[in-house]
């Protein structure tokens, strides 16, 4: 019997490839969810092992809050094109201009709660019965308890006093119309174990998450990238930082982190060393203890 | 590295959940806005330090009742392995999320309250975790603080237990002191059980081996997928993807294809842009074979030389997780793998006792019933016995008026 090498980044590898084929086989119209960010980049390197070199069997679906960093659009566009695949775009700007949400005011004023109403009227239009995600367990305390494949009923409702049972590595897709799956196959991986894949697979990423100069402003203790879409008053002093993003959403939710981390192996370096987790830097999780729950139960990612 | 996936089990207010997040504390894992939360949360231990169960229990309505609903994991590593915990409920309502924290685990801590010894929970969840297979156990007997950290509370629990698991056929288990509130034992060995001579948990964690390469000769890989370019240059291409369930493939390998039971050869295994000599279990890959066969998502490829069961009736243990109960007259629909097809539950041979483990003869299975049952399948299912092959010997059981997954089935048998 010989003998192989089959670390723990393989093994993880393995599950997700195994979990995005059963989206395949079990769904009639999987999407897989893209926002740009490091999580969604690598589930996409994750589909091309999964497929290639037959197409994705679902489409990339971004849900634009209009106030992105024009890094990540560029960088979205460019790997679009690289890989082939069709990517759909569910507008936030068009669900307020059609007057289905209405924009927040206010000095803490972001997108990223009307997010969700887009993410379900473009689950609706296109009929999707499944949307795969790049949610990780290790995030947040509510997603640590989310199933891999996670049912959402027809408000796009996650319900999280009756999930069902989910034995072994046998995934139950079967669902109710109008119901849908959300399927996250990097549940179990961590932030560093998503870092240590991206350097091992050589995985270009948006410029962003490397340490670059901005312009910045400190709100509730953060440090928030200076742009139109943050609304700013006298008392906001804008200031010159070193800094990279740890996680990228919209622009006025995603806090910047002071940082000299240029490279890669430096950025491992530095999560490595961190006192603070990653979703320390998302206003959206500050509000309340169930910030998350409370999300995911209205139908967000 | 290695990763070792482990859960805590045991009953109600054991300490399950104060057991993970001490584990997690202690080894610095916990971050310092992380820590600051716990801070300012309102659910305090008496003496006013940090409840260290909210680091698991996510869910407001957990905090709210200070108790564990559903399965919650975390994640952490020291220098020398990873570990992935579920943390699952012990109240007996929730028995089916401790079934799915447990199903994916390679080894079990079981909580034991030093102040109310072996309970009939203890004795549920060590069951399961018999029924499941899970090879090595860990019995905590927790609060040793509440006890006087006494030796004698603590021989006369693991004597009671030593009989269950010699019941239970558990074969490796391992007995550990500790105090999850205080922290004895837990990562550091204590001070205040200097009659204890074995080590802590954590550093018992590190070490317990878990065998990793896979000796199975069984190879098995279910067809997940087709993947057909039909470009003009791959015109020909069609690669079976799936995951090597157990054992080992290699090229030029005789192998079998059921249901259809034609035979092929190993033409080539692919791994992205990678060519492979062998696909190992585990591994997800893509097979190609040398000869032109029917294959479709739901079929096995398998070593021709050692081949799976085939049958429409299957003797399995069964879980029940659902509030309806059984209906013998219903049609279930069964998951074995990428493979679904109907079934019925013909026959009901006993459930089990948990109290006592004996077996009853029973005609009704409800909630939280285990028991062994035959299992009628529309298509014959290629399957291995469970404690031979774990991964292609399990199945779940779907109700198709409400799509919940409803029984966990464990194949012990093939009915002739
Ligand atoms: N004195 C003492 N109290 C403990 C110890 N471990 C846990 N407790 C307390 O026991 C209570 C229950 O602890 P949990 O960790 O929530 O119990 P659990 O086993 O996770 O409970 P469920 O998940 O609901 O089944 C809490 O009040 C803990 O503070 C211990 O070692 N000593
Ligand atoms: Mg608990």
């Amino acid at each position: 019997m010989s003998t192989y090498n089959f670390d723990y980044l393989d093994e993880l590898e393995a599950e997700a490839i195994h979990i995005l084929r059963e989206v395949a086989g079990q769904f009639e119209k999987p999407a897989l969810l893209f926002s740009g960010g490091k999580d969604s980049i690598t589930l996409v390197r994750l589909a091309e092992k999964a497929f290639r070199p037959g197409k994705f069997p679902f489409p990339l679906v971004h849900i634009d809050t209009g106030h992105n960093f024009e890094e990540t659009i560029i960088y979205r566009d460019k790997m679009v094109e690289r890989i082939g695949e069709k990517l759909i775009i569910g507008s936030v700007q068009e669900s307020i201009d059609q007057g289905k949400v209405v924009e927040q005011t206010g000095k803490n004023a972001s997108r990223n709660a009307l997010q969700t109403v887009t993410l379900l009227d473009t689950i609706a239009k296109y009929g999707f019965d499944a949307c795969i995600g790049g949610a990780r367990r290790d995030e947040e305390k509510a997603r640590a308890k989310e199933r891999i494949f996670s049912v959402r009923d027809e408000f796009g409702q996650w319900d999280p006093k009756r999930q069902r049972p989910e034995l072994w590595n046998i995934y139950n897709g079967k669902i109710h119309k109008g119901e849908n799956i959300r399927v996250f196959p990097i549940s179990n991986w961590t932030e560093l174990d998503v870092w240590n894949y991206i350097r091992r697979e050589k995985i270009e990423l948006p410029s962003i998450y490397f340490s670059h100069e901005r312009d910045c402003i400190t709100r509730n203790g953060q440090l928030m990238a200076a742009s139109p879409f943050l609304n700013m008053d006298d008392e906001d002093v804008v200031e010159r930082k070193q800094v990279r993003f740890r996680t990228v959403g919209d622009m006025s939710c995603t806090a910047a982190v002071e940082s000299d981390a240029f490279l890669i192996d430096d950025i491992i370096a530095e999560i490595s060393a961190s006192k603070i987790s990653e979703r320390g830097a998302r206003m959206d999780d500050k509000v309340s203890e169930a910030a998350m729950e409370d999300r995911k139960k209205g139908g967000y990612f | 590295m290695n990763i070792l996936k482990f859960f805590t089990a045991g009953s109600v207010d054991d300490g399950k959940s104060t057991l993970i997040g001490r584990l997690l504390y202690d080894t610095d894992s916990i971050l310092a806005d992380q820590l600051e939360a716990l801070q300012r949360s309102n659910r305090k231990n008496d003496d006013g330090t940090i409840d260290l169960a909210i680091l698991t229990d996510g869910l407001r309505a957990e905090r709210e009742q200070g108790i564990t609903i559903d399965v919650a994991y975390k994640y952490f590593q020291t220098e020398k392995r990873k570990f992935i915990i579920a943390d699952t409920p012990g109240h007996i309502q929730y028995t089916r999320n401790m079934v799915t924290g447990a199903s994916t685990a390679n080894l079990a801590i079981i909580l034991i309250d030093a102040r109310n010894g072996v309970v009939e929970q203890t004795i549920r969840h060590s069951y399961i975790v018999s029924l499941l297979g899970i090879k090595h156990v860990v019995v905590c007997i927790n609060k040793m603080d509440m006890v006087d950290y006494s030796e004698t509370v603590y021989n006369s629990i693991i004597e009671k237990y030593k009989i269950l698991a010699q019941q239970l056929k558990l074969a490796d288990v391992t007995y550990i002191p500790v105090s999850a509130l205080k922290g004895d034992n837990v990562v550091q060995v204590s001070e205040n059980m200097n009659w204890y001579e074995g080590e802590s948990l954590l550093h018992f964690l590190e070490k317990v081996d878990t065998d990793h390469l896979d000796q199975s000769l069984l190879a098995r890989m279910p067809v997940q997928w087709v993947v057909r370019p039909q470009t003009e240059e791959l015109h020909d291409y069609r690669g079976y993807a799936g995951r090597v369930l157990s054992g080992t493939f290699n090229l030029n390998d005789k192998v079998t294809v059921l249901p259809s039971g034609a035979s092929s050869v190993i033409e080539k295994i692919e791994f992205f842009d990678e060519a492979l000599d062998a696909a190992h279990a585990g591994q997800s890959v893509i097979i190609h074979l040398k000869d032109d066969v029917d294959i479709s998502r739901g079929d096995t490829i398998v070593n021709a030389s050692a081949l799976p069961q085939e049958t429409k009736l299957i003797e399995a243990d069964l879980c029940w997780m659902d509030t309806r109960a059984l209906d013998t007259s219903m049609m279930y629909n069964i998951q074995h793998n990428s493979k679904i097809t109907k079934c019925k539950i013909s026959e009901i041979l006993h459930r089990v006792d948990i109290n006592t483990l004996d077996k009853h003869a029973a005609d009704e299975f409800k909630l939280n019933d285990i028991g062994r049952v035959i299992v009628k399948t529309a298509d014959a299912l290629a399957f291995d016995l469970y404690d031979d092959n774990r991964a292609n010997g399990s199945a779940i059981l779907v109700d198709t008026r409400t799509n919940l997954t409803v029984g966990a089935l464990m194949f012990r048998a093939a009915v002739e």
